[in-house]
This record gives structure tokens, sequence and C-alpha cells, in this order.
């Protein structure tokens, strides 16, 4: 029999790097409620594919509603904003990000961090694969009759390569009418040389994301690159890409990183130190957020670190060799929308999810298949199936969803995970006799 | 070397196994204690440990010269009469707990009229077990609760409507005390209960004074064999609570699997549909397994769907197959969702669709519901093994057939007799494996 381990204070053990993004995230949703007395303007857009360094060469403030919805979810706050909008009528099977933004929407638009988000003065939609994009800010425009929408048409990558026509594409919708509404809106003229420079910072700061991405090909690896992932992409992949204090946060993680590396010492939980590292995983799919430490904990408490993952390239698939490049600005700008991962096609996927077991060494991969989210989730068994094929490590499959916590069964994640992690322990045993 | 335990704690009965040194099955335990797992546990294990008497004592009639002859007979017989020791021995402590509770002081005024109503109601409880556990085929897979419930609930009604002490009175007095009763080990050890149910067979057995005195020397002998448990693992849906070292403990997923691959060598696809979840589980030859998908947080088309629908219709669990069966003109129904299925079971019954012919609906929307588990987690590759509790309808089983036919095309479908103990033989192989080191 076992002794429980005496009672330990909830101390929750944070790298400097993630104190210095919460500072970063409240500062940012401030100048977010400020932002009207400031005389700015107001721009909502989406994550994949999103043109912050353009926004930022207008002065214009961005909002990002999946930014918002995953905080809310954290913060434990989605439950009752999904529940206010199938209320007014939309279906249990939405997606949960766009209930949870239209929730808080109706409880007077009061963001994550408890200050007013201002209403919109233009919703930038860049389509990037996903077509709940187009219905969310359809809705959005209803409840914001004043705002311009200006939609950013993406080539899905459905042959798997981008053209130079797709990309031709894009830049002519950047000058002909995305640049345009944004000079009118915020009353700027469009300066390139502003936005070069935005450009150049964010390419800075990509080598240092990418150095923490890279990094878990170590053993241990010093990351967790899906419960720590989310961390690490946080400034690059929303309001800080091309600012001077992206390029600070990730002098701090690399130096965070490096000293681990230094140390032979794996990721940082919210518990302190990860102790053993027993298997090395690959995460398809994006993680839950109402439960988001219980989640990352049934994988620490087992030894499992996630070395790469899919869910920290929706923003960009920097891994792979992606920098935007100052000295094409636009072009730049429509390859980086091109390549989000949203954008992919399956076969794509297969390909990097099949490169990431055989360069991180991976023991194997999980798919964790969110409820709302057909964007990534439909697919998802046939990617599992091709590359069991293709690498012969086993894949495991979990359900849950992104905000809506009635679909986090800890329970059965739980039983799931672990059922995983011993028919690993089995296998490899096989495999040594 | 001794022997190997395998515990399953399912949501619904929890499973004993006990293996010896040559993996075969010498015991088997079932218990529907709920209410606590370490007692689940205790009661399971005791009531494999004598099983596993049973065995040796089958072995032994068997290879007597004396008894040999008579062996079926006489073990049938030995084996009733234990079993109604073992049962008056709970019938007894039931009755006391019963009068304990009406002992209760909001109860004084009624105290000495219940006393002799309980009495009575026991006597006759008492009297009637003697009687139905002396036929040759006794069902031993009923539990004691569903037993002595229906005949107490039947009793209580008589003796209400005479006594003028209402039924809600004594019903109250029943649902506390069989609690407590199904909640606590027997106090009863094989030896003391097997004893008891030789004098009686002695007396009433055709046989003569040399067999008596065989049959007393072999059931000494299978009585002193000791049991001694060398290693446990536990699984199923509980082995989290339980107080079982951390290498003790399986995943019911690789239980099932080499459970499986334990009954039927040739098995490659199993199907596992337990009380709260249902499994789908691909093996390699050896039992291993290599893929799997079990249903996500909601239970639908689980065990515990069929358990509404037959409360649904008063109908015991058991009888909801077998009614199935006669369907003559199958109601396609859709929902699996359990919550929803009392309410499309009304709306069909008010439409003036036949009982069974709703049930054989039900039963083939369970059985799609696994069927795409089955198609998540690699499809169906012969053979085929089902398992779990409900394996054993055969409604289920007969729509299950069909839709394997129509998809994957002619397989050998396995079921065994044991299949409800399939988690529990894989947690006792693991048991006995890891500890030499092969896991
Ligand atoms: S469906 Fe998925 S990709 Fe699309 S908006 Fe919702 S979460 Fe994002």
């Amino acid at each position: 029999m076992t002794t429980p381990p005496a009672a330990r204070p909830p101390e929750i053990h944070k790298e400097p790097s993630m104190l210095l993004q919460k500072n970063m995230l409240a500062d940012y949703f401030t100048r977010v409620s400020k932002a009207r007395e400031e005389g700015k303007k107001i721009a909502y857009t989406f994550v994949p594919g999103n043109l912050t360094e353009l926004l930022h060469a207008f002065d214009v403030v961005p909002v990002y509603p999946e930014i918002n919805a995953l905080q809310n979810g954290m913060r434990k706050r989605s439950a009752k904003f999904i529940l206010d909008a199938e209320k007014i009528g939309h279906s249990e099977d939405v997606c949960t990000y766009v209930k949870a933004d239209l929730g808080m929407l109706l409880n007077g638009n009061v963001g994550p961090t408890g200050e007013i988000i201002p209403e919109p003065d233009i919703l930038l939609l860049s389509y990037t694969g996903c077509f709940t994009f187009m219905k969310w800010f359809e809705i959005l425009k209803q409840h914001y009759p004043k705002a311009e929408v200006v939609m950013l048409q993406v080539p899905y990558q459905g042959e798997g390569t981008p053209t130079p026509a797709m990309r031709e594409y894009i830049v002519r919708q950047l000058r002909e009418s995305v640049i345009p509404a944004f000079e009118r809106i915020s009353g700027h003229r469009f300066e390139e040389d502003r936005l070069r420079e935005q450009l150049r910072r964010s390419a800075e700061a990509e080598e240092g994301l990418v150095f923490a991405l890279q990094s878990a090909r170590r053993r241990p690896s010093p990351i967790d690159a899906y419960f720590g992932g989310v961390y690490y992409i946080g400034p690059m992949f929303t309001a800080f890409r091309g600012t001077p204090e992206c390029v600070d946060y990730y002098d701090t993680l690399r130096e965070e990183i490096q000293n681990r590396i230094d140390a032979h010492a794996g990721p940082i939980t919210p518990e302190g130190p990860m102790a053993e590292e027993k298997y090395r995983l690959i995460v398809e799919g994006p993680p839950n957020w109402t439960h988001f430490r219980e989640f990352w904990k049934l994988f620490y408490d087992e030894g499992a670190v996630v070395v790469a993952s899919t869910y920290t390239k929706v923003g960009g698939l920097y891994d792979q060799g992606f920098r935007h490049n100052p000295d094409d600005p636009l072009g730049t700008l429509a390859d980086y929308c091109m390549g989000c991962y949203t954008n992919l096609n399956l076969p794509t996927r297969v390909e990097l999810i099949e490169k990431y077991i055989r360069d991180f060494e991976a023991d194997g991969f999980l798919i964790n298949s969110i409820k709302s989210c057909n964007s990534f989730s439909s697919g998802q068994l046939l990617i599992l199936r091709e590359l069991e094929r293709r690498t012969g490590k086993p894949g495991g499959f979990f359900e849950s969803d992104l905000v809506d916590p009635r679909y986090f069964s800890a329970a059965n994640i739980k039983n799931r995970l672990e059922s995983y992690l011993q028919m690993l322990d089995q296998r490899r045993s096989q495999a040594v006799a | 070397m001794g022997y190997t335990l395998g515990i399953d704690l399912g949501s619904t009965t929890t499973k004993a196994i006990l293996l010896d040194a040559n993996d075969r099955i010498v015991g088997r335990g079932l218990t529907n204690t709920r209410s606590n797992y370490e007692v689940a546990t205790a009661v399971a294990e005791s009531e494999a440990k004598i099983n596993a008497h049973f065995t040796f004592l089958k072995e032994a009639v068997d290879s007597s010269p004396k008894l040999s002859s008579q062996a079926a007979p006489l073990l049938n017989n030995l084996e009733n009469r234990f079993h109604l020791v073992q049962h008056l021995h709970r019938v007894n402590r039931l009755r006391r707990q019963c009068l304990f509770e009406a002992a209760a002081d909001r109860l004084l005024p009624h105290q000495p009229r219940l006393t002799t109503v309980l009495n009575a109601l026991f006597d006759q409880i008492h009297e009637r077990a003697e009687r139905s556990f002396s036929t040759a085929d006794v069902d031993r897979s009923r539990f004691f609760r569903d037993i002595v419930g229906s005949e107490y609930m039947a009793l209580a009604e008589e003796q209400s409507r005479e006594s003028s002490i209402a039924l809600d009175l004594l019903m109250g007095l029943y649902d506390k005390s069989i609690l407590v009763e199904e909640n606590q080990v027997l106090d009863l050890s094989f030896v003391e209960a097997i004893q008891q149910a030789v004098e009686a067979a002695g007396e009433s057995e055709t046989l003569t004074r040399v067999q008596q005195k065989a049959l007393r020397e072999v059931v000494e002998e299978a009585a002193s064999q000791t049991l001694e448990v060398d290693n446990m693992v536990g699984t199923g849906y509980g082995r989290q609570r339980l107080p079982f070292r951390k290498d003790q403990i399986r995943s019911e997923i690789l239980c099932h699997g080499l459970g499986a691959h334990y009954f039927f060598p040739g098995t490659r696809t199993v199907l596992d549909i337990g009380g709260q979840d249902t499994k789908a589980i691909q093996v390699d030859s050896q039992g291993i397994v290599t893929s799997f998908q079990m249903n996500d947080r909601c239970a639908a088309g689980c065990g515990r769907y069929l358990g509404y629908i037959a409360d649904e219709l008063n109908l015991g669990l058991h009888q909801l197959g077998p009614l199935a069966l006669q369907a003559k003109r199958p109601v396609r129904i859709t929902s699996t969702c359990t919550v929803f299925a009392g309410a499309e079971l009304r709306e069909r019954l008010s439409m003036g669709d036949a009982r069974e012919d709703i049930l054989d609906g039900l039963h083939r929307a369970i059985i799609l519901r696994a069927m795409s588990l089955l198609a998540r987690s690699g499809g169906i590759t012969d053979e085929f093994t089902f398992t779990g509790g409900v394996a054993k309808n055969p409604a289920a089983v007969r729509a299950l057939t069909r839709l394997v036919e129509e998809n994957y095309g002619t397989m050998k479908i396995n079921i065994h007799p044991d299949s409800i103990f399939t988690g529990a033989v894989g947690a006792a192989l693991y048991a006995r494996h890891t500890q030499g080191g092969i896991a």
C-alpha cells in the first residue's frame, strides 16, 4: 500500500517567460480597452493568417476572438457564454469558440481580464481553410453593423504546394482591397517601410521560437511542445509579432531553455520540473482549455512529454523554414497566410506529422479530436491510420473540446491515455524480447 | 509457484479470476457489491477462492475410484447445498440487520409487531430457499439481492395486508439492511460451509458408507489446499480508487485484449460492451493491443442503456434479449442516447408498436454504435471476439452477427461462456507475467 504524498501548497511553477507573457497579455488587454480613448481603431481578426504587422503599420489595434475565447476558457468563464449563445439559437454543434465569443458579446463584451473589449471598426477575415471563420464574422457583422468587413481569400493548399498565381492573387487583394480599407479606417497612409520594420523584427523573433521548438529534439526534451508550446507561440501568433516586446520575449525564452539544456533538465510543469522523460509523443489537434492544467497533469504524471505538436503551427510553420521577409513585404504575408496549418490539406498534414515522429524520435502520437472544430477534426482518423501504416508507431485518440467544459471527461481521457501508454510499454518490451 | 489473482472492477459488477502456475483458470468470483471497491474486491476474491476449492474438489472426486461413477450428480448436489448454506447464512445476517433497524427509536411503538412480522417473513424466505436450492439446476449466476429481494417484496406485501404494518415501512427496512449486507465479506469459511454441506448430502444421498467416508476425505483434502496468491493485478473502471501499487494496475483495454487472446488465441479484434463503456480493440498474435477506440464521455449505447430500457418496461435485464428475438416487424430506432431512450420507447409504444419489435430496434441501435467504434479502431479482422455483459444478450449477438456479416463478410465470431471474466483473466495473466519480468 502506498501512502498518499503529504499535501503540498498549491504553488504553481511558472517560467520567467511565462510571467513575462502574463504581463504582456495584461498590458495588451488594457491597451485594447483604452484604444477608443486613445483614438485608435480596432480590427477583429483570426490567428491563422493574421496580418498583425500590417495592422501595426496602420496603428490599428488587433483583437483576436479566438484568443478571447480560449482565455475565457482557461479562466472558466466560457461555460456560461456558450449556454447564452445556445439560448439565442446557436446549436450544440457550432464551434465553441464562436459561441464563447458570442456569449461574451451578449454579456457586455467584458474580456478575459475583466476589461471591456470595444466594438470593432473593421473585421479582417483572412480565410485560411476554416469555413467557420466566414460564418463567425458574418454573425459578428450582424451585431456590429457599422464595422466594415474585409475578406482576404487565401487559396486552400489542396494540391499541397502554393503556386505563383496564388501568391499573386493574395498580393493583389492586399494591395487592392485590404490596404485601402485600412487606410480608410485608420486615416493613415500605408507606409511600406513601417511594415518592413515590423517584419524584420518578426523574423528575428521567429528564430527564437524555432530555437524553442527544435530544442525538443534533445533527450530529455527541455520543453513540452504542446502544453508548454501553447505558451511559447502566444506572442508570435497574436498581437505582438513584429513588436520589440516580442523580440524580448523570445530572447528570454531562449535563455531559459538554454539553461535547461545546459542542466540536462526537462520541461517545467505547473508542479515544478518534470521528473523523468518516459515517453516522447507528438500531438495533433488543439488542446482543451477549460481543463488545461488537469489535461497536462495527466501527461506529466506519467512521464509523457510532447516533443512536437501541430496546434503550435496554426499561426505559421516557422519550424519548416518560413520567415517573414522584410524585402518582399506583401509577398511574404501571402506566403505566410497560405502556409498556416489550418490551410493545409490532409496529405501535407500526414507528411508533417510523419516528419515530426521521425525527427523528434517519438514513441508514438496522439490525436486530440475536438468536438467543435471541424477544420481540425475531419479526416483525423484517416491521418491516424496512415501514420500508423507509415511509421509503425501506435496512435492514440482522445476526444474533448476547446472551451466547452461539458466535453471534457477527465476519467475517460485518463483511461485512454493510461491505456495508450501501457500499450507503448508493452510494445517496447515486446520489441526488446 | 502459487496463484495469481486478477480483479476487474466494473461499473456494475466486480470480477475475480485465480490462475494457477500453468495459467489455468481455477477460480472465478463475481459480485454486484458496489458501494465500496475495497469490499467488492475482497468479496470477489473470496468467491474466486471458494470456486477454486470446488475445482479441486471436482478433480478429487473425478479421480476417486469410489466416487467417480457418481461424480456429476454428487458434485452438483454438493455445490447446491454449499450455496444453500451460504445463502442461509446471509439470510440470517439480513434478518438480524432488519431486526436491528426495526429497533430504531422512532419505530419503538411498532417494534413488537414488527419483530413478529419480520420473523415470520424471514422464516418463509428460509423455507423457500431450502426448497429452491435442492432442485437439480439452480441458476447460480443470480445475486443474493435478486433472489431475496423479490421474495421479500412479495412476502412483505402479504404481511402488510394481514398485519396492518405499512408496506413502505417494511421495504424501507429492507433497503437499508440489504445495503449493509451486500457490503460485507461473507464471514463463513469454505471449510465450515462445505462441512455442513457434506453432512446434509451424506444424509440425503444414496451413498454407501464407504462412499461417504471417501467423500469426507476428498472434501478435507480439497479444503486443506492453501491458495497462496503470489501477485495480483487490478483493472477496470474502479482501478484508480484501489490501494494497489501502480505496477499492480493495468488498463482494462490491455486486460481485455490479453483475456480475449487467452480464450481465443486467433482473436484479432475484440468488442467489449460493458455497463458504462464500449471498447473496440485490435490485438496482435500475442494478444498485445495495437490500437483501440472507446466511447467518449457519453455512455450512450452501453450496457447501462439496456438497464434503463429494462426498468422502463418493468422487465429484468436478462429478459430483454429473448423478448427482442421474437420481433416480427422490427422497428428502426436511431437514438442510443440513454436520456432519450425512455421517451422514444414510450412514444413508440403509444404509437402501437409491439414491445419486442421496439426492443429489436434498440438492440440494433446499440450494435450500430459499436460498429462505428469498431470501424474507427481499424475495422474487424478475423477472428472477432465479443465480450462483456452485453455479449450474454442473444438479441445483441444476433444484431452484431448480421451487421458484421453485412459489413465485413463472414467471420468467426467468438463468445466465451466466461466472457464476463475476460478483463479479470487478462489482469491475472499480467500479474503472472509482469512478475517474471516478461511484461
Ligand atoms: S472550427 Fe476550428 S479552426 Fe474553425 S474557427 Fe472553430 S476552432 Fe477555429
